[in-house]
């Protein structure tokens, strides 16, 4: 209760809840609003904003509503960046338990293996994977996932170093418990809130992984991305720089609201922190 | 002498890294549908099926995977990345025309991000909660969020289409032949904006960790002592406290590094810059494996080799890592 308390009382926090409502009522109510195919014709391309009392954020240049776009986009980015968040999550809170739980050469190996995948820039093992298994849009979620535990698994192996000769572990060793159940009965729970909250950051940055690679059309073409439609903006960009614009700031829009957030959360959660 | 030894040591303990990542990279690609072979003979308008394997055992192809890991490994060591197929020249020379510019991308929006963030992050610091933070802070924020293609595109709206200012694009100016010191302004000119894209999420990240490490340092003993010394504001915040809350500054140049190559992926194939960046996805996009695998190689080494310098960089700043050890 109190922590629900301290979160309503941070300005920044409020706006970032509202806004991300604002992008859940978009994702939500797009079916209704727009019962269309949002990537199928809508009217004449190109058609500035305002300028058609029908499409009220203009069309692009295959004529596609762009209000249209936005709203479905909403779903797209949502999904991606939750399901992308929730893969790197649990891969992140596996290898990082284990590592932090068993130590020795188990903690020797995976660590290694997180260094290597921290040395490898992620954008690009993006595009290997990418070029490999292909681009539909859960591939494409997956391989963000994938390109993202090595944080979430580095947080949760310092939390597992820091609790597991804790008393609380002993005594629930000593009655013989086995090893899984103490690392995702016992420890994990106290573990856990931490990497939640870090899930906030990985979630804005798969967010914005995923639009780069829409942008770089290597995404999914046959889905209603926000950064699908920035990238087809570019080819008019000379004149009718909205078709790219008004996506951007829906993306700028959903990543702000997932980090303010996030930060709302940790502020709330961990009151002695606040303030850095 | 003592700095270099450790820190040579670190970079001893990443070659397994390197191994294990060019190990990982070349067995991902075996999933790869089609072989160099195989864009070869698109490029060539097809073939028969003799035609094909014979190509396949020329490069080797033909062989069991782990003799191909085997042989690859061992023109590694040679430095002999392989040779692509769609450029016709070696993979090394194909990297090497490339790597300088995204060198020089990624050092200019480096010293942007560094530099500003540090000031910046001073400056909320000092203030902190007043309204220069709470603008500063929200600003950081914002550019964190703004995803960099689309800050690039707008970039090139209002400063290379509207002011004209800056070109839309290139790293230098083809239509006249510039030497010497205007060459080097010309490509200066080409590189503001495609900087200021890369520049302003890593410019985000500095300054809330430099305003986060001032405000813990600035309440430290030794800096109560520095006061008490009636040394003045200027001198205790430069000597005392900036110095120690570097520290996490220059930790994250060599954590961002990677992230940085990746982020000039996009930058690049925005500004249409000749780099590594764009080589990558070109060879995405294209199916030249072998010179995707050697981007990957020389990337990982760029990360290494900055790490390095961190870690001087590190030892220099505070001289408790190389005496503690």
């Amino acid at each position: 209760m109190d922590a629900i308390k301290r979160y309503l009382r941070s300005p920044p926090a409020v706006i970032g809840l509202v806004l991300l409502v604002i992008v859940l009522a978009m994702a939500l109510s797009a079916g209704w609003l727009f019962p269309r195919d949002p990537l199928s014709l809508a009217g004449r391309p190109l058609q500035w904003p305002m300028a058609n009392p029908r499409f009220w954020l203009g069309t692009d240049n295959s004529g596609r509503d762009i209000a249209a776009q936005i709203f479905y986009g909403a779903r797209i980015s949502l999904l991606i960046g939750l399901v992308a968040t929730l893969v790197s999550i649990v891969i992140g809170i596996v290898i990082g338990a284990l590592a932090g739980y068993y130590g020795g050469r188990t903690d020797t190996v995976l660590m290694r293996l997180t260094e290597a995948f921290q040395t490898l820039p992620n954008f690009l093992l993006l595009l290997v994977l990418v070029a490999v298994f292909g681009s539909n849009i859960a591939t494409v979620t997956i391989a963000i996932g994938v390109v993202s535990w090595p944080a979430p698994a580095r947080l949760t192996r310092a939390e597992f170093l820091s609790l597991r000769n804790r008393e609380f572990v002993q005594a629930a060793r000593t009655p013989g418990m086995r090893d899984l159940r103490l690392i995702f009965g016992e420890i994990l729970p106290n573990a856990l809130p931490p990497v939640i909250v870090y899930a906030s950051v990985v979630m804005a940055v798969a967010i914005l992984l995923e639009s780069a690679l829409a942008f770089l059309r290597l995404s999914d073409p046959n889905v209603a991305s926000w950064g699908n439609l920035i990238g087809l903006g570019r080819d008019v960009l000379r004149s009718e720089w909205y078709v790219s614009a008004i996506p951007g700031l829906a993306i700028l829009v959903t990543v702000l609201a997932v980090s303010l957030v996030g930060q709302g959360l940790n502020d709330a959660f961990n009151p002695r922190l606040k303030g850095r | 002498m003592r700095i270099l030894s450790l820190a040579g040591r670190r970079l001893a303990a990443s070659v397994p890294t390197v191994l294990l990542i060019l190990i990982g990279i070349f067995l991902l690609l075996q999933f790869a549908p089609g072989d160099t072979v195989d864009a070869m003979m698109a490029q060539m308008g097809g073939g028969d099926a003799a035609t094909a394997r014979e190509l396949r055992k020329f490069y080797g192809l033909d062989l069991s995977v782990a003799a191909q890991l085997g042989n690859y490994l061992w023109r590694l060591v040679r430095f002999d990345l392989g040779f692509s197929a769609i450029y016709g020249k070696p993979v090394v020379t194909v990297i090497a025309e490339r790597l300088p510019a995204t060198l020089l991308l990624m050092i200019s929006a480096l010293s942007f991000a560094f530099f500003f963030g540090l000031v910046l992050g001073v400056v909320a610091a000092r203030r902190v909660n007043k309204w220069p933070d709470t603008l500063i802070s929200t600003l950081g924020l914002i550019f964190y969020a703004t995803p960099s293609f689309w800050f690039g595109l707008m970039a090139i709206v209002v400063f290379s289409i509207y002011l004209q200012w800056f070109p839309p694009g290139g790293l230098e100016d083809i239509t006249t032949v510039n030497t010497g010191l205007w060459r080097v302004l010309d490509i200066a000119r080409h590189l503001v904006l495609p900087t200021l894209t890369l520049g302003f999420i890593y410019l985000a990240i500095y300054l809330r960790i430099m305003r986060a490490s001032m405000l813990e340092v600035q309440n430290l003993d030794f800096v109560r002592t520095a006061r008490a010394k009636g040394l003045d504001e200027t001198r205790v915040v430069v000597r005392h406290v900036l110095r120690n809350a570097l520290l996490p500054m220059v930790t994250l140049i060599g954590l961002q590094a990677g992230t940085m190559l990746g982020g000039s992926v996009v930058v690049e194939s925005v500004f249409s810059l000749p780099g590594l960046g764009r080589l990558a996805y070109e060879s995405v996009i294209q199916r030249d494996l072998n010179t995707l695998l050697g981007i990957v190689f020389v990337s990982a080494l760029v990360v290494i080799a900055v790490n390095f310098v961190t870690d001087l960089l590190y030892a220099r700043l505070d001289p408790r890592i190389t005496s503690g050890v």
